[in-house]
């Protein structure tokens, strides 16, 4: 009502405006002539003392940059450490005839004239009575060479720096990573004050993860310097604070084990220890040396990695996504039993092959007789296809899906590494979203196997295994175990696991016929069971590359290499009381159980023998 | 409406003259804008290490913001008033959207990616937060009784923290200044402004106590910068030899060597004045001021030809704003403010601030070109 009827008396409003406005042009005038007071005592009082200081002819700020932390295994064995390398710099304001001195510095040393380009360039990068770099790491007998003539080149010097150095060379390259020169794009985003006086920063691995905790708290020297920028003494200093030390839940020895099992095969090999989390083995192979990358890879090196056919920087343990095959039965297996489709001792009779009604294709075992009937532990242990289509078809991929997932799969482990893919697991909404097709029935079958559009990366299903092997109790990977700092000991990244709940009793039946796997005489993987005073439990797998035509033969020896199946095989040991899990990828190696089966064996031997040994 | 005959008698007869007329700009507002625009670019072209790429993708969202400019300006100004409350009513939707997704994201958000492109709530908020309380105070008798001024204070505290919490300060201070102005030009009551004042500084330690950290760590620094010359008293310390060192003359165009050899960080954007007062010396920064002050002036001038309370009191908060913008800016370059990422006004590089600045300018020429037509 208020509003309707407002007659406004705007003389007195306007009067009342204006003078407000006298009042805010007063404020703001004199507002601004603080600003102008300011500016003249910066500007002209204090103008010599900001002009030295410009000029940096008092005291000029140097930062000390902080030693990187050392990486270390398990075991304490150095992954990543500093070692120190000689440089050749000269100071261009120093020398009286540039070309001169690089004309002669190039007989002595044998220079090609590239070096002396890239000479030119970075000194134009850099900052006056700044040294810039010729020789950015010299041979010993460049050393020995130029020492002798020291006295003869005013202006040029030797200088220490401390250069990140791999000794395991490609045997952990995926997992460590490795340090390079700090590019444009990541200068931009670093913390200025902090990298001043860093030429290197992680670019891979744990050196990226860890970059802050290993890079330290950048010190600085108050150093009084003349006219010309020549230090002449320190008068205050601050000292860096030194990296953390990081211990990586890594055994290095048994890395190797795993990597030299792989021999010529490309493929991953990841190990959990089942009780915290901590990755045992993560071995990618082929590897690449990481020590080229540190001073700067030659173009051509790097095309060569690049371009190999086996892709020696793909982090397959971490990135390489691979169809599960039977690997991943137990898991389907349980699922069956705990959302009531089947008992563990109900049989289904297996006759080589699997049809829907109404249908014509014939969904073939590997075996092409059939298993006659099986029961849920010899599915398992003869990894009986038929079976399996069946329990699927009663399952639903609904159920499939939401089970597995709780596993982790298509979904990231969270490891301290970045990259990680999530995989895939089929669903009928993903195929919806993505395909935007309806989902078949026979693909919920050959889901049932591992097949079809399942992809898993050897990460996901060595965590996925050691949750099996943990009763259902989430396993989270991680790397690094604990952080060493001058302030104390820090623990590595926190480890949350919820836990699946699983009707007990249910994973009896899973774990026999993972036992049988490698334990009797049916077992696809049973020839890694002799000899050991404990239990293996295992699952081979053997996963299509390409698809065979119906009615067609998979014939081994017939088809090219690159063609051939992938082999896979998942294992927890000792089975009644998990400790390591394992989980095998081989690429084109055909056979789970006579290729894959045995690394895993290996690693697993190895790590039980060395805990006993403890 | 004798000023406005005068006044185009004074006008050269010019084609672009009777164009921009035409189109409803303010002749001097708009040479002082673009005067300064120019100016922004040379400086530009030094602080950015002379990256004429920068320079270009500069020119071109500063030509955005002109014609976003214009085109307000075509726009009736009881467009504005009529749609004051909604669009406020919008941007407090946005900032609540934004937070939430914030909370979702773990982290400072302060963009709402729209998919095609990405943007800031509180940047709207700055015009429309005046809107509102000039069209709340408008509706009743200046000045406003207790009643009101309470429910306008409310009506700024809400967005001032939402932004607060994102958490932006800066953009906080200039919702907050913008809002507080409208109320100040309204006829509020000196000893209101007198309370508030003393209300603020009985406060402070409970708003100490809400700071996030690092806010805290500026206002330590801003108090002693040199206790950690290297980390995070860095700006200041250099920002200071920068502008100490210029002079009364200045180094020169492209003479900065405190920017140049990468010593002052942020030289583009927040600490470009800093460049600005060493490579053209006290001169210059008076000439500048010079400038803001003719912008402020004519803002003003163009908030008493107005006619109703609303558009007043919209034109003379617009121009107050502005101000803020300025002297926190240039007082926390020079070391006599706490260190909040204010821009400088028109000249610091980045598309977001030159757009709302441009856009409330845009709203100014809209209030004095239209209102003659309406009185006909």
């Amino acid at each position: 009502m208020d509003r309707v009827f407002l007659i406004k008396n705007d003389q007195a409003e306007s009067r009342l405006f204006l003078r407000r406005i006298y009042v805010a042009l007063t404020f703001i005038v004199l507002l601004t002539a603080g600003l102008i007071v300011r500016l003249v005592y910066l500007q002209i009082v204090g103008h010599e003392h900001y002009a030295t200081l410009a000029k940096e002819n008092s005291i000029k700020l140097t930062p000390v940059p902080p030693t990187r932390g050392i990486i270390y295994d398990r075991n304490g064995k150095i992954l990543a450490e500093n070692t120190p390398s000689y440089s050749l710099e000269l100071i261009p304001e120093q020398i009286e005839d540039i070309n001169d001195t690089l004309a002669r510095l190039q007989a002595l040393l044998d220079l090609p004239d590239e070096k002396i380009e890239q000479f030119h360039k970075q000194r134009k990068r850099e900052k006056r009575f700044n040294s810039v770099a010729l020789l950015p790491a010299m041979t010993d007998e460049e050393l020995a060479k130029f020492a002798v003539s020291m006295p003869f080149f005013p202006g040029v010097e030797i200088k220490t720096h401390q250069v990140r150095h791999y000794p395991y060379y490609d045997l952990a390259a995926h997992v460590v990573g490795y340090v390079g020169r700090i590019n444009e794009t990541e200068l931009k985003n670093l913390p200025m004050p902090e990298y001043q006086g860093t030429n290197y920063i992680g670019k891979l691995g744990i050196e990226r993860t860890y970059e802050t905790q290993l890079h330290g708290k950048t010190g600085y020297a108050e150093i009084e310097t003349n006219v010309q920028g020549r230090s002449l003494n320190t008068i205050n200093e601050v000292k860096p604070v030194p990296g953390a030390n990081l211990y990586l839940t890594l055994d290095i020895d048994l890395q190797k084990t795993a990597y030299d099992a792989l021999d010529f095969y490309n493929g991953a090999v990841v190990a959990i220890d089942v009780k915290t989390g901590g990755v045992l083995v993560f071995a990618s192979r082929p590897g690449f040396d990481p020590n080229p990358f540190v001073v700067g890879i030659s173009g051509e090196a790097y095309k060569a990695l690049n371009e190999s056919e086996n892709q020696p920087l793909y982090n397959r343990a971490l990135r390489g996504l691979y169809p599960p095959g039977s690997t991943l039965k137990p898991f389907i297996a349980l699922a069956g039993l705990e959302y009531d489709k089947i008992h563990a001792p109900q049989s289904l009779y297996c006759p080589g092959y699997y049809t829907l009604p109404g249908v014509d294709h014939k969904y073939r075992d590997w075996r092409k007789g059939g298993h006659g009937s099986v029961d849920m532990i010899r599915a398992i242990t003869e990894s009986c296809d038929v079976y399996f289509y069946r329990l699927a078809q009663m399952l639903g991929i609904q159920n499939m899906h939401d089970f597995l997932q709780q596993f982790g799969f298509g979904e990231k482990t969270g490891i301290d590494l970045y990259g990680e893919t999530s995989g895939l697991l089929p669903s009928p909404a993903w195929k919806q979203a993505k395909r935007k097709q309806r989902w078949y029935e026979g693909e919920t079958l050959i889901s049932g196997i591992g097949q079809g559009y399942h992809q898993v990366s050897p990460l996901q299903l060595a965590r996925a295994t050691a949750t099996l092997a943990n009763h259902g109790e989430v396993v989270t990977p991680f790397l690094v175990d604990k952080l060493i700092t001058p302030q104390g000991v820090l623990k590595g990244p926190e480890k949350h696991g919820e836990t699946i709940p699983l009707k007990a009793g249910h994973l009896d039946a899973i774990f026999a016929g993972m036992i049988n796997v490698v334990h009797s005489a049916a077992g696809t993987a049973k020839r890694i069971g002799y000899g050991i005073p404990y239990q293996i439990a295992g699952k081979t797998g053997t996963a299509q590359v390409f698809g065979i035509k119906q009615g067609a033969k998979y014939n081994e020896s017939e088809i090219d290499f690159k063609l051939r199946d992938n082999a896979l095989f998942v294992a927890f040991a000792p089975a009644d009381d998990p400790k390591i899990a394992v989980a095998v990828v081989v690429e084109h190696g055909s056979h789970g159980g006579t290729v894959a089966a045995p690394i895993a064996g290996k690693v697993i031997k190895q790590y039980l023998k060395t805990l006993d040994e403890d | 409406m004798k000023t406005e005959t005068r006044l185009e008698h004074l006008q050269p007869p010019s084609m672009i003259g009777k164009l921009l007329r035409r189109l409803h700009i303010d002749i001097p507002l708009f040479l002082c804008l673009f005067l300064t625009a120019l100016l922004s670019f040379v400086i530009l072209y030094s602080s950015g290490g002379q990256d004429f790429g920068q320079l270009l993708r500069q020119a071109a969202r500063v030509g955005l913001a002109f014609l976003l400019m214009t085109a307000l300006a075509q726009v009736n100004p009881m467009q504005f008033k009529r749609y004051s409350a909604i669009l406020f009513g919008i941007g407090i939707f946005l900032l609540i959207a934004v937070l939430i997704m914030g909370e979702i994201g773990k982290g400072a958000q302060r963009w709402l990616d729209l998919g095609f492109f990405r943007f800031q709530p509180s940047e709207m908020i700055k015009i429309t937060t005046p809107m509102m309380i000039a069209w709340y105070l408008a509706e009743h008798h200046l000045p406003p009784k207790p009643k009101q001024v309470l429910i306008a204070a409310f009506l700024i505290i809400l967005p001032t923290l939402l932004i607060a919490k994102q958490p932006d300060l800066g953009t906080a201070l200039l919702v907050a200044s913008a809002g507080a102005a409208v109320l100040f030009f309204a006829g509020l009551s000196y000893w209101f402004v007198l309370a508030i004042i003393g209300g603020v500084g009985a406060s402070t330690p409970v708003i100490w106590h809400l700071m996030h950290d690092y806010q805290r760590d500026r206002v330590r620094i801003f108090l002693n910068p040199e206790a950690d010359p290297l980390g995070r008293g860095y700006h200041i310390i250099q920002s200071k030899i920068a502008i100490g060192s210029g002079g009364i003359y200045g180094k020169g165009w492209l003479g900065s060597t405190q920017s140049e050899l990468d010593f002052l960080p942020e030289s583009s954007t927040d600490f470009i004045f800093a460049v600005f007062a060493e490579e053209f010396g006290l001169f210059g920064c008076l000439g500048l001021l010079t400038l803001y002050l003719l912008i402020i002036a004519r803002s003003l001038y163009i908030a008493s030809q107005a006619r109703d309370s609303y558009n007043r009191l919209l034109a003379s908060a617009l121009a107050f704003t502005f101000f803020v913008y300025v002297f926190v800016n240039i007082g926390m370059v020079i070391g006599i403010l706490p260190v909040v990422g204010v821009p400088l006004p028109l000249i610091s590089y980045g598309g977001t601030s030159i757009v709302t600045l441009l856009s409330g300018f845009g709203i100014l020429m809209s209030i004095h070109t239209h209102q003659k037509f309406s009185i006909a």
